[in-house]
């Protein structure tokens, strides 16, 4: 199919036989081709100051809504600049769109709401919601505790299955990247301490540097930076599309605490699966180091092996899996606290999982040195 | 063409916009509708009606390619859409405007945004030119001055008639739409009648409308299709007002006259 080339839209201020000012509007009108701008024929109006105007479309040819808006754009223009203006020749279907369009009057209230404050309200008004969201962070960490307390002594309303669930999204399902991560730690710290350690002959201590690296601090770290990354964001991504949905309104107003309800169950499963993790990264740490101890420094696996568990005392062992379920609680948390607080669109579900992944690995940071401190003190 | 034996007299002679041959819908072995052949005809407001959970929102997914078919094809102006190339395929979805039953706006984007979007991507418009467009695709449906709301700050309502707005933004050749007028009041509902009489109209634009509103559906209607959810196919096809008054399926006209022949035979519980 050839369609003959389109006349272009065209727009002409001119003056009839009586000297009145004409608009003549000609061409095709397509909304896909682009449309003359209405400034030059306002600029062509100021110039030769008409006081009253005929609009004359008989030169239109196809139209479509680029020449309703250019219209509708022209008219209101001469409302506000006291111009009269007619219509003539305007095809009927054009007037009755254009009347459409203007059948609904605009609210006058409406454009008041959207408008941006300036830059000070801004500041001042993000200050004090950040001051707000201690306070809310205080309230929900209150909640929290109530719901999991209620959950110890077993009157906590939750589907059971959403705690299975929770356990296997928090603990099986990560088994494949903790092993990866943890092996790959095992690995380095082995390998960083055997170039040193051999300088002195002393390449069997490698063992118990990884051995109480891994048990101490990397075990439970790496699991926390990666349940975070993982589960963590997940908690907050899902709450907050329950937020954005409305679904958690519908809890509440049905009378069940959605607090209870969504967190009590991410939260028991965190804090039961992870120092399982923990334990089976120390494991896959170590059994990481082994490998290099066997390959780079001939040591056997027996004696590797050995001179680890002789590393490990017992209380750095609890020590560890004390702070996988600190970090545990600290990243469920931070999830459900993010997705429970999150705005209403799509973007803010985005927001939610970033700001509860960042704040879970702070907070983790910040509770390893606190650790690092108390386990000085209490010298273990 | 064979596939519409009522045709409203003033469009009869229209050519075929839209083919449906042999549509099965189905989700793995469950079979929604099968047998579908029906055919749109251009600058035609073609209705599709049907109990709750029938399939009507399906069909209109079935239309513009977001389910492929079980079986059966969708031809548009002649040329098969459901094998279409991709490329094809993209090009035959640019004619489109779709107005989806939940609104489906961009929550993170002001209205004038989800409205300019589509603009600025398909057309070489300026920034001030799309706002522009967009402040009248708003007015048309009621909206003016909510240029700069976020979906989330509007109502229900205002959300379905915002849809609308970005479904006819580009002033599309085929508009579908899905329930534009549920939970809308009767002023504001009778208000989007006239303006998809007037898109038919003036623009030449083919509607396709998922609609229980029989008022809407008495008085936009040139043609419609009644899915009928116990026989799994099509009940009925033809003028909605004929339907009403002459189809031969007790289904459809107890469906248009709102159960009234269901109560003529049932006894009255008070
Ligand atoms: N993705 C899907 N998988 C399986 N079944 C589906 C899917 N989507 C829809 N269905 C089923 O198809 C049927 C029709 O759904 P559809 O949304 O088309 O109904 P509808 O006619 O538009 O109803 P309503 O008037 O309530 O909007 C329903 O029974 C639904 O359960
Ligand atoms: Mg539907």
């Amino acid at each position: 199919m050839i369609a003959p080339a389109a006349p272009a839209p065209s727009v002409a201020l001119e003056r009839d036989s009586s000297g009145a000012a004409v608009v003549r509007i000609g061409g095709d009108w397509r909304l896909r081709h682009g449309m003359p701008a209405t400034a030059s024929v306002e600029r062509a109006l100021q110039i030769a100051a008409a006081r009253s105007i005929r609009l004359d479309a008989s030169g239109v040819g196809r139209w479509d809504s680029s020449l309703v808006s250019f219209i509708v754009r022209l008219e209101e223009y001469c409302r506000a600049h006291e111009i009269e203006s007619a219509r003539d020749a305007l095809p009927d279907g054009l007037a009755r769109m254009i009347a459409l369009a203007q059948a609904v009057p605009e609210r006058r209230d409406a454009r008041a709401i959207a408008a941006r404050p300036p830059l000070l309200d801004r500041v001042g008004a993000a200050a004090l919601e950040k001051f707000a969201g201690i306070g809310d962070f205080t309230e929900f960490l209150g909640e929290a505790s109530i719901a999991l307390g209620r959950m110890c002594a077993g009157r906590a309303r939750f589907r059971g299955s959403d705690l299975l669930e929770a356990i296997q999204d928090c603990g099986a399902s990560a088994l494949g990247i903790v092993t990866l991560i943890s092996y790959l730690v095992g690995v380095i710290l082995a390998f960083m301490g055997a170039i040193q350690l051999q300088q002195f002959g002393a390449a069997i201590y490698v063992a118990d540097l990884v051995a109480i690296g891994m048990v101490r601090e990397m075990g439970a770290m790496m699991t926390g930076i990666i349940m975070s990354g993982r589960t963590g964001a997940a908690f907050a991504a899902r709450l907050g599309t329950m937020k954005v949905t409305q679904e958690i309104d519908a809890l509440a107003t049905m009378g069940i605490p959605p607090m209870e309800f969504l967190t009590a169950p991410r939260l028991a499963a965190l804090v039961l699966m992870m120092p399982l993790l923990c334990l089976y990264a120390d494991l896959v740490g170590i059994l990481g180091g082994a490998t290099v101890g066997y390959s780079m420094l001939g040591l056997s696996l027996n004696t590797y092996l050995h001179e680890s568990s002789n590393a490990i005392l017992t209380a750095t062992f609890v020590g560890g899996l004390v702070k996988s379920v600190v970090y545990g609680v600290l990243i469920a948390l931070a999830g459900c606290y993010e997705g429970f607080r999150c705005g209403n669109s799509s973007s803010a579900v985005g927001d939610a999982a970033t700001r509860a992944v960042v704040e879970s690995i702070v907070a983790i940071v910040v509770a390893c040195g606190a650790f690092a401190v108390l386990f000085h003190i209490l010298d273990i | 063409m064979a596939t519409n034996p009522n045709p409203a007299p003033r469009a009869a002679e229209r050519p075929v916009h839209i083919e449906v041959r042999d549509l099965t819908m189905a989700f793995g072995s469950f079979v929604l509708m099968r047998d579908l052949n029906f055919a749109v005809r251009r600058g035609e407001i073609f209705i599709i009606m049907g109990g709750s959970g029938c399939g009507k929102s399906t069909l209109l997914r079935h239309l513009i390619g977001l389910i492929e078919p079980a079986a059966g094809e969708v031809l548009y102006e002649g040329r098969n859409f459901t094998t279409a190339a991709v490329e094809d395929r993209e090009a035959m979805l640019r004619q489109f405007g779709v107005l989806y039953q939940g609104g489906a706006l961009w929550s993170s984007m002001t209205l004038a945004e989800n409205i300019g979007l589509p603009l600025g991507e398909f057309t070489d418009l300026a920034p001030d030119e799309i706002r522009q467009i967009a402040s009248l695709k708003l007015a048309l449906v009621g909206l003016k001055g909510f240029e700069d709301y976020y979906p989330s700050q509007i109502s229900g309502g205002m959300q379905k008639r915002a849809g609308l707005a970005r479904a006819i933004a580009l002033d599309p050749a085929v508009l579908f739409l899905d329930e534009p007028s549920a939970g809308l009041d009767p002023v504001t509902s009778r208000l989007l009648d006239e303006l998809i009489l007037e898109l038919r109209d003036s623009l030449g634009a083919t509607i396709v409308v998922v609609t229980h509103e029989l008022a809407s559906i008495f008085t936009i209607g040139d043609n419609s299709i009644f899915l009928d959810a116990e026989t799994r196919t099509m009940g009925a096809l033809g003028n909605p007002r004929e339907l009403r008054d002459h189809s031969a399926n007790p289904g459809v006209r107890r469906f248009l006259t709102r159960g009234a022949s269901l109560l003529e035979t049932a006894p009255k519980d008070g």
